[in-house]
């Protein structure tokens, strides 16, 4: 299983290819919908690339009240 | 359609609707690509009236409080029915606020019963002042086996075999009390009756009929007014079909179009424009001879309907966008916030009828919609049957602040005289938004008078909401505006809060304290965010007990300084 350092940092990769952004320019602690400049729709949607890459399934609650990368890989991390 | 004009109170409609259709589909819930259930009218009923029993023998009857709080999902209606058959209040309450606001609006309303489901009581029983919830019981849905529910019960095994007892209401009792606003400056807990809902349901079932095999797409929050009503009452007493999806991903949502053939669904701006992105895109990939046939297609299709929908002629005329749209779509509804008239013109151009409403929480959902009859997408429609429109103090070109008087008008907002007596004057309910009625009786809107915006996603955000997050910064005094309420502004799109800060005697605003409004910010929900701030360099006006005086404040820095000095965060 990767640690949480890692699956934070694939998806900030996820994250960057997907809303075409430098992945440089992306941070765990960066708030996506300001950094990515996309709204709750769009974070829905990264919430199901995760989905794929990880092999997992992602409650869209899950992404309720969350809105750092930090947070999100918690979230995800508890249930890989 | 039942006629709502015989019966008294939403469990009496209901349980007409429930007895007319027993065979008929009321309800289907999928997730991805699974299909979790699908209730007929009869099997609903039956679900539901176990609850019930249950529930009176826990203590629900005539006027108990029981707060709802779940996603939208099968086990919503199905046990807000058993509310109402019960005689009991609803209070839904909006399951994307953070459990901390549920712990306060759930403390204000004062509900004794609360019907959840477990990843919310989970956050709930985290969240600070759980232990002063004094909810008598808990009823959880979906819990996992083996875990401790902290004094709740599992809603799955909260049933009872015996005789139930319908306990009927009239018309001017509570039926509802629903929050149109969040908790940090004073909740605005609209108290409904069964005749509000009532005559709203009869007003708009003209223009949105349901019957055996019409399907609702319910993917707005049932707890908001729109999809409580399209969702929940409409379909209930016309034989329609509701259909829930668990997961509201862009991709479910396209799918469940023509997987469930579905006849009309109700959105927020932000999902049209959302869909409309999809779409443009989708038509900028076709080669060129293709998308010259399209664009010509609907052009024809523009003409043709100008005057008003004609369904089945943009389903033949434009037959695959109506495809991926299941074939049976009649119309969509957008409500919630206001939508930009190109949004509408760009799907009326594909014959997809864009039936875009006004309306308020306090109004019981709508005021006026717009049937494209003839298409007029810079108006938000018509009063609905039974509604008067009045426009206060006109001014340039008509545009006053519009007032409306109905039998869907509110009760009175709970627990606060004062506020309801600002806002019903007279028997007519003050909006807040600033409007004019043309010739033709459709009504357009222009801005607003109020302290609030509403987001695209349909939130209406009040400053007071937002100013607790600020509380404690190193200044000597802060306060939050609307944007346009400071500077009065002809849009309702794109508005903003913004941070108004006076320094300490003799300090400025330092780029530490500009980082501390920064981290606040971030630290609210990305909707109730503010959009910046403005340095006020005088003391703010305040009361003999030391509030701050909003309007004269306002007044104060419109006269002194424009929109132009706000620094963006």
């Amino acid at each position: 299983m990767p640690t949480l350092n890692e699956t934070t940092d694939r998806i900030l990769e996820l994250a960057a290819v997907h809303f075409k952004v430098p992945r440089e320019q992306l941070s765990p602690d960066d708030d996506f919908f300001k950094k990515l400049g996309i709204n709750s729709l769009q974070a829905l949607d990264l919430l199901t690339r995760l989905e794929q890459h990880f092999h997992i399934e992602l409650p869209d609650y899950e992404l309720q009240g969350v809105s750092d990368f930090r947070t999100l890989a918690e979230r995800i991390q508890s249930r890989l | 359609m039942l006629d709502l004009h015989k019966h008294n109170c939403l469990g009496d409609a209901l349980r007409a609707g429930l007895e007319r259709w027993p065979d008929e589909i009321c309800l289907i819930e999928s997730d991805r690509e699974r299909e979790n259930c699908r209730f007929t009218y009869r099997q609903f009923n039956e679900a539901a009236l176990a609850l019930a029993t249950a529930l009176q023998e826990a203590g629900v009857t005539a006027d108990t409080r029981v707060a709802m709080l779940m996603a939208n999902q099968s086990k919503w209606l199905i046990s807000a029915y058993a509310v109402f058959y019960c005689g009991g209040i609803l209070v839904p309450l909006d399951y994307k606020l953070p459990a901390e606001e549920h712990l306060k609006l759930l403390a204000h309303s004062r509900a004794e019963f609360l019907i959840t489901e477990y990843h919310l009581w989970r956050a709930i029983t985290k969240a600070e002042g759980f232990s002063s919830l004094s909810t008598k019981t808990v009823l959880v849905a979906e819990a996992p086996a083996n875990t401790d529910l902290v004094g709740a019960k599992k809603w799955e095994e909260f049933h009872a075999a015996r005789e139930s007892k319908f306990v009927p209401r009239e018309r001017r009792d509570t039926a509802c009390i629903v929050y149109s606003s969040g908790t940090g400056g004073r909740p605005k807990g609209c108290v409904l009756t069964h005749e509000n809902y009532l005559e709203q349901a009869a007003a708009v079932a003209p223009i949105f009929p349901f019957w055996p095999g019409a399907r609702y797409l319910s993917i707005i929050p049932t707890n908001h007014a729109i999809d409580f009503m399209g969702g929940f009452i409409m379909p209930f007493t016309g034989g329609g079909t509701v259909v829930h999806l668990r997961t509201l991903r862009p991709e479910y949502i396209r799918e469940a179009f023509t997987k469930y053939r579905i006849t009309y669904m109700a959105v927020v701006p932000l999902i049209l424009k959302s869909l409309q992105r999809g779409l443009t895109e989708k038509f900028a990939s076709l080669p060129p001879l293709k998308r010259r046939i399209l664009n010509a297609l609907i052009a024809t299709n523009r003409t043709l309907t100008s005057g008003k929908p004609r369904i089945g002629l943009s389903r033949r005329l434009l037959k695959d966008i109506h495809s991926a749209f299941g074939g049976g779509l009649r119309a969509l509804l957008v409500g919630g916030a206001f939508t930009e008239p190109a949004t509408i013109e760009f799907f009326h151009d594909l014959g997809i009828p864009i039936y875009n409403g006004y309306g308020c929480t306090e109004a019981c959902t709508a005021i006026t919609v717009n049937d494209q009859k003839p298409f007029r997408p810079e108006t938000v429609g018509r009063p609905v049957r039974g509604m008067e429109i009045r426009i206060l103090n006109p001014g340039e070109g008509g545009v006053g602040e519009v007032a409306v008087r109905s039998k869907t008008v509110m009760s009175h907002y709970l627990d606060d005289p004062k506020q309801t007596a600002e806002t019903i004057v007279d028997g007519w309910l003050i909006t807040g938004d600033l409007g004019r009625l043309d010739e033709s009786k459709q009504l357009q809107l222009f801005g607003r008078k109020k302290n609030m915006i509403v987001t695209e996603e349909g939130k209406n955000i009040y400053p007071e909401d937002v100013e607790t997050a600020f509380a404690g910064l190193p200044v000597k005094e802060a306060c939050v505006f609307a944007v346009n309420f400071l500077w009065p502004a002809r849009t309702m799109v794109g508005e903003q809060l913004v941070l108004v800060v006076h320094a300490e005697p003799g300090k400025q605003v330092t780029p530490a304290v500009v980082q501390e409004i920064a981290e606040r910010n971030r630290r609210l929900a990305s909707y109730k965010r503010v959009g910046g701030y403005l340095v006020w360099d005088r003391d703010f006006p305040l009361t003999a007990s030391l509030k701050i005086k909003r309007g004269e404040l306002a007044s104060e820095i419109r006269t002194a300084t424009g929109r132009e000095n706000v620094v963006p965060l």
